[in-house]
């Protein structure tokens, strides 16, 4: 089992004030918890602001995929090098009528009953873009101009319990994922962050932009991370939620040819496409909203209503 | 500096590194990036370097500008005082 990063006490006393007014509902499990009436309010009024925002600069596709993708995939990728601590497999039961007699009776006495357990073809959905590129691979080459695709809030999975009410291990991302030549990725990328930290503070959000790297294992993981921050491949919108750092709600991430090289994404001439994606934690921003303007939504500025919530 | 160093340099290079060119065609202060080395390749680089010349990078050395050239991966390894293979 992964050790759970400890709450701090500000941290600590604002999950039990989202509990206590039913905004979330606790599952047992750190970092997993059911959403109350309110949180999805907001949560569906951010989501459905972005895919408007979305809408109004560039027509993207909506291409939308389950929470699992097949394992293969996560192979190709290297993410279970990257990320091996996050990643999650599913696995099923395989064995004969005394193997499930067992396995039943070890798991009502909570024991351990793993052994039963085969991994199967699925893992659960690391990132929504993931499975955005081998689909845009298998069309064949890009038309000129390449193209832009809107995941919708996807249900991704992190292997990381942790008693921060902002880190949680399975939640929704929506994602833009653009693909084409290298240049425009780039500059689109650059616009989405102005545009990701105007549409925070828009709503009233003390929201901000910085380097960032991601969390990836291990001491070659510290080079990694070092790299993509030398190279300025990872943006994140930085909101105060419970303390004491400020929490990423957001990140506009250019991959540079990693993605479109690994699954064959190719442009109009033949030559390997760039990509970079954006992603919105839609759980975040909901909660940086709540803690921001309170719990009782209808006491909101108007201005702030009237964008989650046009008549 | 040791040719040798150099020489063993380069042999993880090929290994390792996954460049679309000879590395040997490369000179000693020719960017590896530029290239075509990739991050990932270039932490297999940097794991194979330490098992080669039996060292560990600190973290200080575990970024991009020291593994970008031949010159530069020699100058971390002399930091770490490594005499010859």
């Amino acid at each position: 089992m992964a050790a759970s990063r400890p709450a701090t006490p500000d941290q600590a006393a604002f999950l039990e004030e989202l509990l206590k007014h039913h905004v979330l509902v606790a599952t047992g499990v750190q970092g997993v918890y059911g959403k109350g009436d309110r949180f999805e309010a907001v949560r569906l009024g951010f989501d459905a602001l972005l895919t408007r925002v979305a809408a109004d600069h560039g027509a993207a596709e909506r291409l939308r995929f389950p929470p699992l993708v097949p394992r293969r995939l996560l192979e190709d990728t290297g993410y279970l090098s990257s990320f091996p601590h996050l990643a999650g497999a599913v696995f099923s039961f395989e064995g004969t009528e005394s193997d499930a007699a067992i396995q039943h009776e070890r798991a009502s006495a909570h024991q351990d009953w793993s052994e039963f357990q085969q991994m199967t073809d699925l893992v659960l959905t690391p990132a929504a873009c993931y499975p955005v590129y081998p689909a845009i691979a298998a069309r064949g080459r890009l038309a000129p101009g390449g193209i832009l695709i809107d995941t919708g809030a996807s249900w991704v999975f992190r292997h990381e319990p942790s008693g921060d009410p902002a880190r949680m291990q399975t939640f929704q991302m929506h994602e833009l994922v653009r693909i084409g030549d290298p240049e425009p990725v780039l500059a689109w990328r650059d616009e989405w962050a102005q545009r990701g930290l105007e549409l925070l503070r828009g709503l009233g959000l003390d929201a901000d932009l910085d380097n960032a790297s991601d969390p990836f294992f291990g001491r070659q993981g510290r080079m990694l991370a070092a790299s993509q921050r030398e190279q300025a491949l990872k943006i994140e919108l930085l909101v105060q939620i419970a303390g004491p750092e400020p929490t990423a709600v957001a990140s506009f991430n250019y991959h540079r040819d990693h993605f479109a090289g690994t699954h064959g994404v190719e442009l109009a001439d033949g030559a390997t496409a760039h990509t970079a994606c954006l992603g919105f934690g839609n759980e975040r921003v909901t909660l940086a909203l709540l803690r921001t303007h309170g719990f009782e939504l209808e006491r909101w500025p108007t201005e702030v209503r009237s964008q989650l919530w046009p008549a | 500096m040791s040719e040798r160093m150099h020489a063993e340099i380069r042999r993880v290079l090929r290994d390792h590194a996954r460049l679309p060119v000879d590395p040997d065609t490369l000179d000693d202060s020719a960017d590896l990036f530029q290239a075509g080395m990739t991050s990932h390749a270039s932490v297999n680089v940097m794991l194979a370097l330490e098992d080669a010349f039996d060292v560990e990078f600190p973290d200080r050395m575990l970024k991009r500008s020291v593994f970008e050239s031949v010159d530069g991966i020699a100058g971390a390894l002399r930091e770490l005082e490594v005499e010859a293979v």
